[in-house]
């Protein structure tokens, strides 16, 4: 499998502290790639680098080849890498659909042809197929803000798949949400990797939903990579078990 | 990809039920808008000058609050300018109406792109500041351009303003008249007010609101933040100059006074008590500014403090304005009948 995704030695630091030393992996097409790491070990800042939020402060990152290290968060969407928050980021006034159609509108076109083209950008189809698919039906019409944490969580997802994008990179999906929602969640993200080919890097606390949705798992601390492996090898990893647990 | 077919919806909640969505309320406002203009078009008729001339300054004062209410009200970007921009719009047509003898049509198209311009470039500070700092790099430009309409006399008159101001013609029909003037206002208010209607309902409204909601997220999803400030600043800006273009003829004669800080506040003021980010709010936070005080008149001497006790009232009682609070109403009128369904907020 070819790599969609190449980060190469990245690093990113505050002034003194350095959230992230030098992480180096590649994610390859089709593939669902899990991070793991104790709290404060500089995953979601991984994450702000490679999408743009943050400049790297050394390293590369490769997308298909090519060098977007820096790029802005909007040029990094369009050349088709979208990602979810690790708290909630629906637009609360905004209906389900048009979270949706929000979601993908800015690939349509240019800004001019959106202007004078359709209400909906031509995409009312598009998001109802994604709420279908989602099982949001039942809640197309209302208030994103109304829907309940997990609802919202969905629809976060939902959200990140609109554009069709070559890798979507979900930070924390699980968390907060309840068993039902969880399994639902789960069941979602397989059914577009499987069905669509999507490509995934995700982070997430939740072991169980980690370890049964990845076919790869990076484990990090300290802003470092401690180690890559299937999920049965990072289980059975006791430099992994002291990381989270101590000695 | 494989279809997934959805299971059955379980029953519904109130809130799933909700007429929500974007396009079905501006299809209400556009319906308003059509029919507020056809009610406006007769309601001068035996009402005197002086009505007359209430009536059509509460309109042109809804223009510049509709382009306050898409930068302030939807984009959510502070500004304290729209004064000034109202100010440019007036004098850029009374200028070359009266000096250049340009016709009024061109002078309207020259207010609104010269507010445009200076709106892209006073949008330019929003892409670093925030919030209130924002609002006083506007503050600041306000300032800046009353400074410009009070002293620099050889162009803008001073003090002593510019006088004999045409008012348009339409088809050979002069509009000198109160009541024609006043109609000529309705169709031009009613024509930037549609095309409002279409920008709020086409995906760029969809963008200004993810702006004003959450920037960092609409930029994960490709929203362009950079053109889309620039925009809600520029285009907002556009409508203070045609609302100022409208109010030259009007008045017949200009003076830095209407354009000063102080109404920047006002026009501010109108969007918070009409209802910020509602479509129909300009109408209504005009009408409590500009018709409230003369129906206070009975008042006497009172009536500026009675306004100010109302409006202190008012948004206390109802901080999303007066929309707002009839939005609230409204839900719990449906909640009361069984209806059940909550309007979505804006």
């Amino acid at each position: 499998m070819k790599p969609v995704l190449q980060v190469t030695g990245l690093r990113k630091s505050f002034g003194g502290v350095v959230a992230v030393d030098g992480v180096s992996f590649e994610v390859h097409e089709g593939e669902i790639l899990g991070i793991i790491g104790p709290n404060g070990c500089g995953k979601s800042t991984l994450f702000n680098c490679i999408l743009g939020q943050l400049v790297p402060s050394a390293g590369d990152i490769r997308l298909d080849g090519v060098d977007v290290t820096g790029s802005t968060p909007e040029a990094m969407n369009r050349r088709g890498v979208s990602r979810t928050f690790q708290l909630l980021q629906v637009f609360p006034e905004l209906s389900v659909r048009e979270n949706l159609i929000l979601a993908g509108q800015e690939h349509r076109g240019t800004m001019l042809a959106r202007l004078f083209g359709p209400g909906d950008a031509g995409l009312t189809a598009e998001a109802d197929r994604m709420i279908g698919f989602f099982r949001l039906v039942h809640l197309a019409d209302a208030r994103a803000g109304s829907l309940s944490y997990g609802q919202q969580k969905l629809l976060d997802a939902a959200m990140a798949f609109m554009a069709g994008p070559r890798l979507v990179l979900l930070d924390e999906p699980a968390g907060g949400v309840n068993l039902t929602m969880l399994a639902d969640l789960r069941e979602r993200l397989r059914a577009m990797n499987a069905e669509r080919g999507a490509t995934f890097v995700v982070i997430e606390h939740n072991m169980d939903f980690v370890m049964s949705l990845c076919s790869r798992v990076i484990v990090m601390v300290e802003g470092k990579v401690l180690m890559t492996g299937t999920p049965a090898q990072v289980r059975s990893d006791p430099a992994v078990l002291e990381a989270y647990l101590g000695n | 990809m494989t279809e997934v077919v959805a299971p059955s919806p379980p029953p519904s909640p109130p809130v799933a039920r909700a007429a929500s969505g974007l396009s079905r309320r501006l299809d209400g406002v556009l319906l308003t808008l059509i029919a507020g203009a056809v009610l406006l078009w007769f309601l001068p008729v035996g009402m005197g000058r002086y009505g007359t001339y209430v009536l059509t300054l509460w309109l042109v004062t809804s223009i510049a609050v509709m382009g306050l209410n898409l930068t302030l009200g939807i984009a959510g970007l502070k500004s304290l300018a729209q004064a000034a921009f109202m100010g440019i719009g007036a004098y850029t047509t009374a200028i070359l109406g009266t000096k250049f003898g340009v016709d009024w049509y061109s002078c309207f198209l020259m207010s609104g792109l010269l507010s445009f311009a200076l709106g892209l470039l006073l949008g330019f500070p929003a892409l670093r500041v925030k919030a209130h700092y924002l609002a006083f790099v506007t503050l600041a430009f306000a300032t800046l351009v009353w400074l410009v309409f009070r002293n620099e006399q050889w162009l803008t008159g001073g003090t002593f303003g510019i006088a004999n101001i045409a008012r348009p013609t339409l088809f050979g029909i002069r509009t000198d008249g109160a009541l024609a003037f006043h109609r000529f206002v309705v169709v031009v208010t009613l024509v930037l007010a549609l095309a409002l209607w279409w920008l709020i309902r086409s995906p760029w409204g969809r963008a200004f609101l993810a702006l004003r909601e959450n920037p960092i997220r609409a930029a994960s999803l490709g929203v362009d933040i950079r053109a889309y400030t620039l925009l809600a600043f520029a285009i907002g800006s556009a409508y203070g100059g045609f609302a100022g273009a409208l109010y030259s003829p009007l008045v017949e004669f200009i003076d830095p006074s209407p354009f000063a800080l102080s109404a920047s506040f006002m026009l501010l003021l109108m969007v918070v008590a009409g209802g910020s980010g509602y479509q129909l709010g300009p109408f209504v936070g005009a009408l409590v500014a500009v018709a409230l005080p003369e129906w206070l008149r009975f008042t006497g001497g009172l009536y500026l403090i009675v306004f100010g006790v109302v409006v202190l009232l008012l948004l206390i009682a109802c901080p999303q304005g007066i929309l707002g609070l009839a939005e609230r109403g409204w839900n719990a009128l449906r909640a009361r009948l069984g209806a059940g369904a909550a309007e979505p907020s804006r």
